[in-house]
């Protein structure tokens, strides 16, 4: 698989690791929670990035403030009308601010790509070879927001009351770097 | 219980129209010109023959239905393929709003 | 009413070109059906029996004139004349061809319109009364609210994959006429003790397969938190609810799961996290978006208008009319008008493109420009003055618009049924058009007195049988059509759910079984107070049973 990021179609480094399979020495692997939250000490004591993959119906609160250890987290969309990650990665930029790396696996439309960047998610997998015309122009294909999402837009309602936002924007979700160069 | 004979029906991909596929493996909004396989072999077959027209773009979502064959003539069992068939609501158009004749 | 600015215009325009593109996509074999249908469902395209249907939002019921002409304009020009208003305000057309919706959506986006989330896994059109802003009772206008809510769940990037659809209904007056407690979300204007007015939620309502009263979650919610508790009740559902089974998907399935007190709880953890975020809604807002809802400049007029009194007095037709189909404004001198759709043997909720016109022409010369579409599939004049009543009477009246039925047996709720739909087991308008010819005189009709009669094609409820007072869901036995019939539902402040009375019956033998129970009931009331409903209430189902399959030990002997 190949990822979408920043734009373009980039090789994908990273591997993700079976509950029963070995961890490799080398470099970056994503886990389970359930492994995560057994063998953090281990994984974090390897000297290459680790992530851990969200299933589904795991609640993304659990990583807790363990998101700060984190350099990648993958949220799953098993097919493309389970919408549940959604949820997951807005919990984890705004409650948890995670800042790192925030990845869809699973069945990534193009027409449900805009939608992901404004949850948070900033890298997607797309099969290798995948023609990314479609997903780049997905992102174009709107350009006013009404609800305040994990990307920093600034919303309609606050450009119609511009005093009103300044104030709010205080209490307002983290953006991680990389979600706002994703929205610029 | 006896297989009932079968008859194959899509909706059209452009205006959503009720056809039936032929002896032809072509397709027709014509009740009347759709082929009767007599068994579930023969039906089942064709079935997976029409698909073809899915990936075509000419038709959305075959299936098979039951009919019984009369000496009229084929006729569907369902009140579902019945009015289907008839390509219209059953109601009369003065007695409702809805106006007009269907196109092939 | 609300008018849209750039932003609006924008979104809706971008939405259209958007379709445009994924139609195309489609037509070129880029998308498969199995991915278009999620698709093109979010934009209320469905592929009916016969052909594609296209459902258009009328947001929360409120029409102008502009926009009804252009509704004319699309049924005379890709449809085949005309159109159904259904139970949820919108309006759809039966045969539009695939490639002409993107055109469609770009006619209704230039009378600000569209067909956005009209249908699929995603937060509804919202609903509302459709008295909203006139009512005599209202205590106010739900929709501002209404408004502000369509805008917050439009293209929402976190809830446009929802386990499932999602309703929500505003009211804002104490006689729901919003159905609020049979909605995934229903918003109730109150006002607390320190004469504040704010929402009380309530929560998992909703017809279908498994029909519930929903929960009221929240007594009194301060109105500048509405947005961030509806997310946070989102969230909460789209988190949790269940995807394994599409019919234990709704929300109603999750608070019945979880228990309302504690689904309540939930949902207040994760609101008081929000609560003062950007969501918050800035009194600025609220003010903008209220001033689009303002009162029009109304005429001093005394209420009792002589010319209307006289009318009444020569016209026995249409005195009946007005004792019938209007509604108390809360203005004098102006009364609320409803048009009824339902004429003796006509489809409930359809209009022809001529009607719509006049409908249009008349809204302009005697009702401010705007007319409502109701969830009763009628059509609301909700500003007349009341010495142009006798006029409007005699305009809807050449146009089979003026029937003197609402509220009655004849003003049935109907959805489409079998004569159009794909998921039908038997067809509706035909059972509804005999039951209007069967009850179709006037003084047979003021005897019954109010009575409410929904018809659905399946269980899946558009038709709301399971609140009618007399309720019919058409089932299939064998390819066949069959009826069941529940007495007893209602959707209003009392809301119930019907009790079904017995085995379903025969296309042939459902219009006789209806007459049956009616004259069953005519014959055990009390006397004319009693209602239907109340007797129902009283007598329960029984004495409904015993006329329509015989006395009690002879069931049983007819079972066995
Ligand atoms: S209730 Fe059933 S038959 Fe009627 S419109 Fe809904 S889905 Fe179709």
């Amino acid at each position: 698989m190949a990822l979408l990021q920043h734009g373009a179609l980039q090789p994908n480094n990273w591997r993700f690791v079976g509950d029963d399979a070995a961890i490799p020495a080398e470099g970056p692997v994503t886990v389970s929670l359930k492994r995560w939250q057994a063998e953090s000490e281990v994984l974090r004591g390897r000297n290459a990035p680790i992530g851990v993959r969200l299933k589904n119906d795991e609640p993304a609160l659990a990583l807790g403030e363990d998101v700060h250890r984190l350099s990648l987290i993958e949220v799953e969309f098993p097919k493309f009308t389970d919408g549940r990650a959604f949820s997951q990665a807005r919990i984890l930029r705004d409650k948890l601010g995670y800042e790192g790396e925030l990845r869809a696996v699973g069945t990534i439309l193009r027409d449900q790509y805009l939608f992901m960047t404004r949850c948070g998610i900033d890298s997607v997998e797309l099969p290798e070879g995948k023609a990314i015309d479609g997903y780049l122009a997905a992102l174009k294909e709107f350009s006013a927001w009404y609800q305040p999402a994990s990307d920093g837009r600034p919303t309609v309602m606050e450009l119609r009351h511009p005093a009103n936002a300044n104030a709010r924007r205080g209490a307002a979700p983290i953006v991680t770097a990389s979600v706002a160069a994703h929205s610029a | 219980m006896a297989m009932a004979s079968q008859m194959i029906t899509a909706n059209r991909l452009l205006d959503g129209a009720v056809v039936y596929f032929t002896a032809g493996k072509s397709w027709s909004p014509n009740f009347t010109d759709g082929a009767v396989w007599p068994d579930k072999e023969s039906a089942d077959a064709a079935l997976i023959e029409s698909k073809e027209s899915v990936k075509a773009r000419i038709v959305v979502e075959p299936y098979l239905f039951d009919v019984a064959v009369t000496e009229a003539g084929p006729k569907p069992t369902s009140a579902r393929e019945r009015i289907r068939a008839d390509h219209k609501p059953t109601f009369e158009p003065d007695q409702g709003s809805w106006t007009g004749q269907i196109s092939g | 009413m609300y008018r849209y600015d750039e932003f609006d215009a924008t979104i809706v325009r971008e939405r259209v070109e958007q379709f445009r593109g994924q139609v195309t996509r489609r037509l070129a074999g880029e998308l498969t059906e199995d991915q278009f249908r999620p698709l093109r469902l979010k934009n209320g395209l469905y592929l009916q029996l016969h052909a594609y249907m296209l459902r258009i939002a009328v947001p929360y019921g409120v029409l102008n004139s502009k926009q009804m002409r252009k509704l004319a304009h699309i049924a005379r020009r890709y449809d085949r004349g005309f159109g159904h208003f259904t139970t949820r305000q919108n309006i759809q057309f039966n045969w539009p061809q695939l490639g002409d919706v993107p055109d469609i959506l770009q006619h209704l986006a230039e009378v600000e319109m569209h067909a956005i989330q009209t249908s699929g896994n995603c937060i509804r059109n919202v609903t509302a009364d459709q008295f909203a802003g006139v009512a005599a009772d209202e205590i106010e206008d739900p929709r501002i609210w209404a408004e502000i809510v369509r805008q917050w769940s439009t293209f929402h990037p976190e809830f446009s994959y929802l386990p499932r659809k999602f309703k929500i209904a505003v009211t804002g007056a104490p006689d729901d006429r919003a159905a609020v407690r049979v909605h995934d979300i229903g918003l109730r204007i109150v006002q607390n003790e320190a004469g504040e007015t704010g929402f009380e939620v309530w929560v998992g309502g909703g017809l279908g397969r498994t029909p519930i009263i929903g929960v009221a979650i929240r007594k009194f919610l301060p109105k500048e938190h509405l947005l961030s508790y509806l997310e946070a009740i989102l969230r909460t559902y789209n988190l949790l609810g269940r995807r394994d089974n599409i019919y234990k998907a709704r929300i109603k399935i999750l608070v019945q799961a979880t228990g309302g007190e504690k689904f309540g709880q939930m949902v207040e953890e994760e609101w008081e996290k929000i609560k003062d975020g950007p969501l918050h809604l800035p009194q600025a807002e609220i003010d903008r978006i209220h001033r689009y809802f303002a009162p029009p400049a109304y005429e001093a007029l005394p209420d009792v208008d002589p010319a209307f009194e006289t009318a009444k007095l020569e016209n026995p037709d249409f005195a009946r009319w007005a004792r019938v189909n209007l509604v108390k404004h809360k203005v004098p001198g102006y009364a609320i008008v409803n048009a009824s759709l339902k004429p003796e043997g006509g489809a409930p909720g359809d209009a022809s493109a001529d009607q719509m016109d006049l409908l249009a022409d008349l809204a302009d010369k005697f009702s401010l420009g705007e007319v409502r579409v109701t969830h009763h599939q009628n059509i609301v004049f909700p500003n007349v003055r009341k010495r142009d009543l006798f006029a409007l009477w005699q305009r809807l009246k050449s146009a089979r618009l003026a029937t003197s039925n609402l509220g009655f047996i004849s003003d049935i709720i109907a959805c489409p049924g079998l004569d159009y739909c794909n998921l039908a087991n038997a067809r509706s308008i035909p059972v509804a058009q005999r039951l209007s010819r069967h009850f179709s005189d006037p003084r047979k009709l003021d005897e019954i007195g109010d009575l409410r009669l929904n018809i659905s094609g399946c269980i899946n409820a558009c038709g709301h049988h399971h609140v009618g007072h007399i309720g019919i869901l058409g089932v299939d036995k064998q390819g066949q059509e069959f009826y069941q019939v529940t007495v007893g539902g209602s959707s209003k402040d009392d809301a119930s759910l019907g009790k079904i009375v017995g085995a379903a019956f025969s296309e042939d033998d459902i219009v006789p079984a209806i007459d049956t129970i009616i004259n069953t009931y005519l014959a055990n009331r009390t006397d004319r107070s009693e209602r239907f409903l109340d007797y129902v209430r009283r007598a329960g189902v029984d004495p409904f049973k015993e006329a329509l399959y015989g006395p009690a030990p002879a069931r049983r002997t007819a079972a066995e």
